[in-house]
């Protein structure tokens, strides 16, 4: 059996506005798989429909071969899926430890070891300083670390990262880079990086999907995605536009 | 000197009721978004359960004669046991309503509360003599203080340490404190929805009661609308706090207590009938100064 998260000829229409159109995902285990697109590609849609947040109109999810369309989110992620969001949706008011914490305590585990796992994965993602700080104050850099702190305290089989690198210098996405790097080497899970920032996608991605008004237009690896006139029309406009990006 | 220290008991005192009635309403505004206007009526319900059911004009003392060692424990787990039903009852089936709706909800429910205690024990107030020796004024450095007020401080203190030291140290008080910022989100990391909110709704209920015990004490007098007037400041108080947060309502609870026991001693006494209405007067400049409370939590900003 397949170990993969998958979306097989997926579709979701609001109110008659087709936001995805038959498309086709696969998030193979110990892979980063990239998904890209332009602004209202349906990006972020297709991560709902994944994790169970959007129920699509058409098409099936299946995560290592059993389907989950239908599935409430909180049993997606009891399944073994995880996910930060565009915006880190830690609870603001709580500490950063214990927005590790919660995470320990909803798989079960008592006060105290939720806390050393917490400490435990504080430490792992380099943001050890920071456990007594509220999340409500934090950089975004930070933010973003500690969401994906939290998501992998529930040790998932596939994590699912929107946006995590949106307003980083260079150097944060790099840090970034790194730290999905250890992710694929420890955790060993599947990853899809939902990002605009293309240099942070190209250099880690095995795999790349480009998603745009809806529809996949193109997958492949990185090499293929950045020769692809195709996804330059898409992404970036015209062609004189594209002189001098990122591609 | 003597006088401050009146004032200062006094406000303490006043504001401590406000606080736990306030505290009471919070945490259920917290886990449900929910401002549950029964609240006042549990209040008075928990009282009325130290009756006997009677619409004779005098009072029949049921559990009223109780040890106060059993006494107390039985009250709370009325209050306890009142909020937690009308939650499976009433407000489960409201979980994905708007605001609005939930809180005609709890206007109906509170009405239901209120015609069945009408029902049952009638409109007019009955006399109880409840822990009456408390009531009886001491003095202590020149002010008169009886030691209810004393007690009803101390009272208030332990039960907001133990309450503090719950949401902190406690994983239930983890969850709930996580699934008062952000429902959906704890859920999805797996904090058992049914579990923390029937136990909100079993802390408020035990708040109420012991909110009951307080002015029962004070009044000697049980009375279907009883709970009313405390439960408006009460609300007044977690808007003031800040809607959500746990320590502005009882930080609010106690400035409205200490405003009141202010107003009554400043104001000329042509003035003073109107003493809550420069209260409330107050209470809107402070609204206007801060229009998300005292304490608006950070989860609220972000949604802004």
């Amino acid at each position: 059996m397949a170990q993969s998260l998958s979306a097989s000829d997926v579709s979701v229409s609001f109110e008659g506005l087709r936001a995805l159109s038959n498309v086709t995902l696969d998030v193979p285990r110990g892979k980063v798989t990239g998904l890209i697109g332009p602004n209202g590609a349906g990006k972020t849609t297709l991560v709902n429909v994944l994790t169970g947040f959007q129920k699509p109109t058409g098409g099936t999810v299946s995560l290592d071969g059993e389907s989950i369309v239908g599935v409430p989110p909180y049993k997606v992620r009891q399944k073994g899926i995880a996910r930060t969001f565009q915006s880190g949706r830690l609870f603001a008011d709580l500490s950063v430890l214990d927005n590790l914490e919660v995470t320990g305590v909803g798989l079960g585990l008592s006060r105290h070891e939720a806390a050393k796992k917490a400490d435990r994965m504080l430490e792992w993602i380099g943001i050890p300083h920071l456990a007594e700080r509220a999340a409500g104050g934090l950089p975004y850099t930070d933010e973003r670390r500690v969401a994906i702190g939290r998501a992998l305290m529930l040790e998932p089989k596939y994590l699912l990262l929107d946006e995590p690198a949106a307003g980083m210098s260079a150097e944060e996405a790099n840090d970034l880079a790194q730290l999905i790097r250890r992710i694929i080497a420890e955790v060993r899970c599947g990853l899809l990086l939902i990002e605009h920032n293309i240099g942070l996608v190209l250099t880690i991605c095995d795999h790349i999907h480009v998603l745009d008004s809806g529809e996949v237009i193109e997958v492949g690896p990185p090499a293929l995605i950045k020769a692809s006139e195709r996804v330059r029309h898409a992404y970036m406009g015209t062609q004189a536009e594209t002189e001098g990006a990122v591609l | 000197m003597t006088a401050l220290l009146q004032v200062l008991f006094d406000a303490l005192s006043l504001g401590s009721l406000y606080a736990l009635g306030a505290l009471g309403i919070a945490l259920i505004f917290g886990v449900m978004r929910l401002v549950n206007f029964a609240h006042g009526d549990y209040i008075a319900f928990c009282v009325f359960a130290m009756l006997w059911p009677s619409i004779d004009a005098a009072a029949i003392v049921f559990a009223g004669n109780l040890p106060t060692v059993i006494l107390v424990p039985f009250i709370l787990a009325v209050g306890a046991g009142l909020s937690v039903l009308s939650e499976i009852v009433v407000f489960r089936r409201f979980r994905n309503a708007n605001p609005a709706t939930m809180m005609i909800a709890s206007f109906a429910l509170g009405f239901v509360i209120k015609y069945f205690l009408l029902m049952l024990y009638s409109s007019r107030p009955k006399s109880i003599d409840l822990w009456s020796s408390l009531t009886r004024q001491i003095e202590i450095a020149g002010a008169r203080i009886p030691p209810l007020q004393a007690i009803t401080i101390g009272v208030t203190i332990v039960i907001l340490v133990t309450l503090t030291v719950f949401l902190k140290r406690t994983r239930f008080g983890l969850e709930m404190r996580a699934a008062a910022e952000n429902f959906t989100m704890a859920r999805m990391l797996g904090v058992r929805a049914n579990r923390v909110i029937m136990l909100a709704f079993a802390v408020s209920g035990m708040l109420a009661a012991a909110v009951g015990l307080i002015l029962v004490t004070q009044t000697g007098t049980v009375d279907i609308n009883m709970g009313a007037n405390l439960m408006l400041v009460a609300f007044v108080a977690t808007v003031i706090g800040g809607l959500g947060s746990l320590p502005g309502a009882v930080l609010a609870g106690y400035l409205i207590g200490a405003a009141t026991v202010i107003m009554q001693v400043v104001l000329p006494p042509d003035a003073r009938p109107f003493r809550d209405a420069f209260v409330y007067g107050a209470v809107i400049v402070m609204l206007i100064w801060r229009p998300n409370g005292l304490f608006a939590s950070k989860a609220a900003k972000q949604r802004v």
